[in-house]
């Protein structure tokens, strides 16, 4: 038996001759914040589609809650607690804001073909809960002003936090947020991190994708660092920043030239 | 690119959600003349001797029922059905073959309510039928669906040509000799005590034609009350999350296969009491009302009226079944004066040439339908550029040698 939240073992996943994630051992634990960093390619978003379902691992193991979940539908994952975002953001185009998030609240509700139809009092009511969760969760991310307008026609920061308020509304215990300040300006960025604090205080341990590793640094509690599929270092950021394989792998320079570089540009924190 | 989805999208207003359901005074009048002229019609016809119109007007309400039902299937859960008239069908000869016998079980003075016990039976039959065909396509992409309803479709009709189990009487349909539908319930009773004349010109007698077209309409409100209730209802939500983002709607845990199964499977209901419904109407079956055409004709209804939208689905069942059906009629009655039954009918079929073009035609410069759904038109237009990949988040596998890493 596992205490963990999550836990892979010898994760792997081949397509044709691509070993797209190479026996991948790693754990999420309740109330963490952990980051999956590495180069464009490295197999993170393939690892998450994995971990959700989207892709069965080849070989090799994913727990959740102690129990498998290799070769379970996507939606049977997400039901069990495994909410995420999308790398290319994946909402609902023609949909409203809240509609978007309230199709999060799917999995949560239950009325049936006959109580939607004939629009039943235990309906009705149920659906006015539906929106009334997603308007929080809406305000959660910030989004309150912009409940009514088409997903599509959002600003892409706007779109990454809808993705994200859609992924909450599903009551996750894990949410895995694949890239979420890609595309997005300094400013955005840091409200982000904010963001992804408050999420664990909410309860949601969150597992996130970042190839940018200065993102990663100030909110990660620990790091995993795939390779060409491989992990080739995990700990503290601290630890991560400092692992030569990690420099190697992200600069293809030596550390030596790394440290260099470092210098020139002024930052110093070792 | 911009300006043209612009272009296209004026006149489709986003509606804020929670309004969309609610409606406007000027289309409260509109619905209100509507239901009156529904109404007063068949009276009017009647008094006037115009008694094929009241045919007419019934057949396409049934037309709507029908689509109603498809425009689950196609215009919320966008799947493509070819097969649709097999539901129909499985109604119209499941009123023959439990009605009868129910009938007699009832005896004289209960028989005319045989049709309301079997109109239900119809429609569950037609959803268990459904759900068979529905659970082992409704994994695979939606061309294949495409091509399983529409061999569905054929399947049945062969089978009912066939005389298949010796239950359907084959080509010659059904009732055999000697057997009937039963009357409906009230029916003799209205035909002795409503008539009734105005000056000279004007005599009503109330008739079966004229009951079967007031039960038709009352389905057809019916049905409309209870399909609206899906716009903004879990279940509708999650069929234009499907529609949308397939993917996407996994993740966020909706079941996409029994989503789908409910769009058929109450679909297929839709079709089941309209196909009942036929068949007291007409007091007989045979396979030639279940060919392919009218499953394309159907189909056409909620493409050219508006796919997801209601109003479109009575406006497309006007213009395909009924202008055709009209123009027939017209010319038989000899207002165009005096035409051979070749030319009438050589009329009338001309209609699958004049809506092959016209598909064409509303694909380029009006996919959305003549009176579309908003939300369904947005989808259309291709509003999606605003969001990028649709693709799996995956690239090809040489990808990783053009990333931009700088590794020596
Ligand atoms: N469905 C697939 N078929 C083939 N190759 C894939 C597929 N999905 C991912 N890959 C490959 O796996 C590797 C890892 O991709 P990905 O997980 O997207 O990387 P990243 O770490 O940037 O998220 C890439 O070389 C990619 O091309
Ligand atoms: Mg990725």
């Amino acid at each position: 038996m596992t205490s963990h939240l999550m836990e892979a073992r010898g994760a792997t996943i081949r397509f044709g001759g691509l070993t797209a994630v190479d026996n991948v051992d790693m754990y999420v634990d309740v109330g963490e914040i952990v980051a999956l960093i590495g180069p464009n390619g490295a197999g993170k978003t393939t690892y998450f589609n994995m971990l959700t379902g989207i892709y069965k691992p080849t070989e090799g193991d994913i727990l959740f809650n102690g129990a498998s979940i290799v070769g379970k539908a996507p939606h049977v994952i997400a039901r069990q607690g495994i909410s995420r975002t999308f790398q290319n953001i994946r909402l609902f185009p023609a949909l409203s804001a809240i509609e978007n998030v309230m199709i999060g609240r799917h999995m949560r509700t239950k009325t049936g073909a006959l109580g939607a139809l004939f629009k039943t009092p235990p309906a009705r009511k149920e659906e006015q809960q539906i929106q009334a969760d997603a308007e929080k969760w809406l305000a959660f991310v910030g989004l309150s002003g912009v409940a009514n307008e088409l997903a599509s026609s959002l600003p892409y920061g706007a779109q990454r936090r809808l993705e994200i308020a859609r992924a909450l509304a599903t009551e996750p215990q894990l949410i895995c947020l694949d890239e979420p300040a890609a595309g997005m300006n300094p400013q955005e960025t840091a409200e982000l991190n904010l963001l992804v604090g408050r999420i664990r205080d909410a309860g949601v341990t969150v597992f996130l994708i970042e190839h940018d590793m200065k993102v990663v640094m100030e909110i990660a509690e620990r790091i995993y660092v795939l390779d060409f599929g491989k992990l080739i270092a995990q700990g503290t950021p601290r630890e991560v920043q400092n692992n030569p394989a990690v420099i190697e792998a992200y600069l293809g320079l030596g550390a030596d030239a790394l440290m260099a570089k470092h210098l020139d540009e002024g930052g110093d924190d070792a | 690119m911009r300006e043209l989805i612009a272009e296209r999208l004026k006149g489709v207003t986003a509606k804020p959600l929670f309004t969309a359901g609610k409606m406007t005074a000027a289309q409260k009048i509109g619905i209100a003349l509507l239901v009156a002229a529904v109404i007063v019609a068949p009276i009017l016809f009647q008094g006037f001797g115009q008694l094929f119109m009241i045919r007419i007007i019934a057949v396409i309400g049934l037309y709507i029922i029908l689509a109603l039902g498809l425009n689950i299937v196609v215009g919320y859960a966008g799947l493509l059905d070819f097969g649709r008239i097999a539901f129909y069908a499985v109604g119209a000869y499941v009123a023959m073959w439990v009605g009868i016998p129910l009938a007699g079980l009832l005896g004289e003075t209960l028989e005319g309510w045989s049709y309301f016990l079997v109109l239900p039976i119809g429609g569950l039959v037609a959803c268990v039928v459904g759900l068979l065909l529905g659970l082992p396509v409704m994994r695979l992409r939606g061309d294949y669906l495409a091509i399983v309803t529409l061999g569905f479709g054929e399947i049945v009709r062969i089978c009912l040509t066939n005389n298949i189990f010796g239950i359907t009487n084959g080509a010659a349909g059904l009732p055999g000799s000697g057997d009937s539908l039963a009357a409906p319930a009230g029916l003799a009773w209205l035909r002795r005590n409503v008539h009734f004349t105005i000056g000279n010109n004007f005599e009503f007698t109330f008739t079966s034609n004229i009951y079967w077209y007031f039960v038709i309409f009352a389905l057809v409100a019916l049905s409309i009350l209870v399909i609206r209730n899906l716009d903004n209802s879990r279940l509708g939500r999650s069929w234009a999350a499907v529609r949308e983002d397939e993917v996407a709607a996994q993740a966020m845990g909706v079941n996409t296969t029994v989503a789908k199964l409910y769009a058929f499977v109450i679909g297929a209901f839709f079709g089941g009491i309209a196909g009942v419904t036929f068949s007291y109407f007409q007091a007989f079956v045979s396979p030639e009302s279940f060919t392919f055409l009218e499953s394309v004709l159907v189909l056409a209804i909620v493409v050219i009226g508006g796919m997801g939208s209601i109003p479109g689905v009575i406006f497309g069942a006007l213009a395909i079944q009924g202008i055709p059906e009209f123009i027939r009629g017209f010319a038989s009655a000899g207002w165009f004066g005096n035409l051979s039954a070749e030319t009438v009918s050589a009329i009338s079929n001309y209609r699958y040439l004049v809506f092959g073009a016209l598909m064409v035609f509303m694909m380029a410069v009006r996919p959305q339908g003549l009176i579309p759904q908003t939300r369904r038109a947005r989808e259309l237009l291709g509003e999606y550029d605003a969001i990028d990949g649709h693709e799996l988040d995956a690239r090809e596998p040489g990808d990783r040698a053009n990333s931009t890493r700088g590794r020596a």
